[in-house]
């Protein structure tokens, strides 16, 4: 078992908020920097700075190295069998923005679209611009009470218009892990194109993109322990191939004219521009940490305490857990209500203690619709949290209780 | 911290939340405007009967928030009944300027009422558009300007 001393790996998790030690449970928005990537980022910068696929000098040289070095041991850390098929993006939301764009001349009058309410924002709205711009129609696969999607209603959603299928590998509000690989299998028997949404499945074990089946899988550098502003859209080369470019500019085309442009091929044609090269590198060294501490220790760290989280908050009297009950189901996610205090006031209290955590729609307010609420308080752990920070977690929620039960 | 939290969880706000002043709709009405904050979800309706005097006779809400949201909509309903226009408005400037200066608020707590119940929000800036959203939803309908929509 990996000790708490892990800590120690984050400078940030010895700071303190007013007088009280940071408890820093809001993992799902983003999560803490390990001492390893900060050094890496700053060490480009300070001794390797420079852009890339542009120079004969030996910085350029170097820093387009690193970069493309970047790019396999990511390829390597989720499972894609060519560094080709990744794509830098700024995060998920842009992954998935562009993956819109690149399919919208695929996408007719009355082509259908099936995402779940379980999605972020991140995976509706895009396809509700595309679906406009196209005359092409959502079905929304219905979630259980328990927040699990209905596999059997998914399957009802399709048809022989269905082009796209889009869904989330874990919710962010809830923390269910869904049944990706399956979803995948169903959408690809009806020929549509797969888009996996792994923003919050990255960050919680081993992610193998290619046993997946799907066509395209996104997923945030800043939600698994690396920089923000980096993000990974993976894509079968074939797939990524056959779209047209995302945006215009340089390094995307092959050789430009007053008549027009070609352009190259992927990872390269959606790459247009100067890239964030320090991010690319400081998502590498993200791995490089993660992989060298075991996916599987973390991953087994992580749902301890969420074992006991579930056991400690659950048992408060006027909570109420949301998501599956079994943790096996969930990664270390705990989405709760309580019966005499809105949530922001949770976040309010709790952030007087020190604790951060996360309290509104979660930007999931189709799930919150289902559900019947305005909002949850959202604890989110990482493998760096502690069994202590999950009683200072009880100890503010009972300080809650105080001042509204 | 917690001389703080207790000042924003005075005893007149959680009474507000846990029994609110004048809930549910208002028939026959005059005004009425919805106030959301999309990015927490709060959301109110507040309904307004103007009398052939020009006086307010009566303000109630509804919707579903949090406790500071809440708490505001509730005392603003009591602070802004048989007022007039002109002191409706001042009433609303004053509860924004409690809730939104600066530097220490230029009003004078003594004649504010339960309306000062709200001074300790200033120090939660992440709150202060939840007391703020009755005032403006107030504001609006008072000139039948409809929906209002504040984030953060
Ligand atoms: C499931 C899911 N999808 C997409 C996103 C959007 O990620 P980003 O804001 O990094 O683009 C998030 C982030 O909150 C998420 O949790």
């Amino acid at each position: 078992m990996i000790p708490d001393s892990v800590r120690d790996d984050f400078p940030i998790l010895s700071r303190a908020i007013g007088k009280k030690p940071l408890v820093y449970l809001d993992n799902a928005a983003t999560t803490q920097k390990p001492r390893a990537m900060i050094d890496t980022v700053s060490r480009f910068y300070e001794f390797e700075n420079a852009n890339i696929h542009r120079g004969v000098h030996y910085l350029s040289m170097n820093a387009t190295d690193a970069h493309d070095r970047a790019r396999e041991r990511i390829a390597r850390a989720i499972g894609a069998p060519d560094p080709r098929g990744i794509v830098f993006v700024r995060g998920t939301t842009e992954a998935i923005n562009l993956v819109a764009a690149g399919l919208a001349e695929e996408i007719g009058p009355g082509d259908e679209i099936v995402l779940t309410l379980l999605e972020h924002h991140a995976n509706v709205v895009p396809w509700q611009l595309l679906a406009q711009r196209r005359g092409a129609v959502l079905r929304f696969a219905p979630v259980t009470d328990a927040g699990r999607i209905d596999v059997e209603g998914f399957r009802g959603c399709f048809s022989d218009r269905t082009k796209i299928a889009a869904f989330t590998a874990v919710s962010n509000a809830l923390g269910t892990i869904t049944p990706a690989a399956e979803l995948t299998r169903i959408a690809k028997e009806r020929g549509a194109t797969v888009l996996i949404d792994g923003a919050q499945a990255v960050p919680h074990g081993r992610v193998d993109v290619a046993g997946l089946g799907c066509d395209f899988f996104a997923f945030s550098g800043h939600k698994v322990f690396g920089p923000d502003g980096i993000g990974v859209l993976w894509g079968h080369r074939e797939r990524l191939d056959a779209m047209p470019p995302y945006q215009g500019g340089g390094d995307m085309i092959e050789r430009v004219s007053v008549e027009g442009s070609t352009f190259r091929q992927a990872p390269e044609r959606f790459e247009a521009g100067t890239p964030n090269i320090s991010g690319a590198i400081g998502l590498a060294a993200a791995f490089d940490y993660l992989e060298g501490l075991g996916l599987e220790a973390l991953a087994a760290r992580e749902r301890a305490l969420l074992d006991y989280a579930t056991e400690r908050i659950g048992g408060i009297p006027g909570v109420r857990l949301l998501g599956p009950d079994d943790t096996r189901e969930k990664v270390g996610v705990l989405s709760f209500t309580m019966d005499s205090a809105h949530p922001h006031d949770i976040g309010t209290i709790l952030d007087t203690e020190g604790i951060a955590i996360r309290a509104g729609h979660h930007c999931a307010q189709p799930l919150m619709d289902r559900l019947g609420l305005a909002g949850t308080a959202r604890a989110s752990f990482a493998f760096y949290n502690t069994i202590e920070e999950v009683d200072r977690l009880a100890e503010g929620i009972l300080k809650v209780k105080r001042f509204f039960d | 911290m917690d001389d703080e939290l207790d000042d924003l969880y005075q005893e007149i706000i959680l009474s507000h939340n846990k029994r609110p002043r004048n809930m549910g709709p208002l028939e026959p009405h005059s005004h009425e405007a919805e106030g959301y904050n999309p990015l927490c979800g709060d959301r109110y309706r507040i309904y307004v009967r103007e009398g052939d005097d020009g006086k307010i006779e009566a303000v109630t809400f509804d919707g579903e928030g949090c406790a500071i949201s809440k708490a505001s909509a509730s005392i603003l309903t009591e602070a802004v009944k048989n007022h007039t226009r002109a002191e409706v408005d001042a009433k609303i400037a004053e509860a924004l300027e409690l809730l939104t200066a600066k530097e220490e608020p230029k009003v004078d707590l003594m004649t504010l009422g339960e309306l000062a119940a709200l001074a300790g929000v200033r120090k939660f800036p992440p709150r202060v558009k939840c007391a703020t959203l009755a005032w403006h939803t107030l504001a609006s309908a008072l000139k039948d300007a409809g929906t209002i929509s504040t984030e953060g």
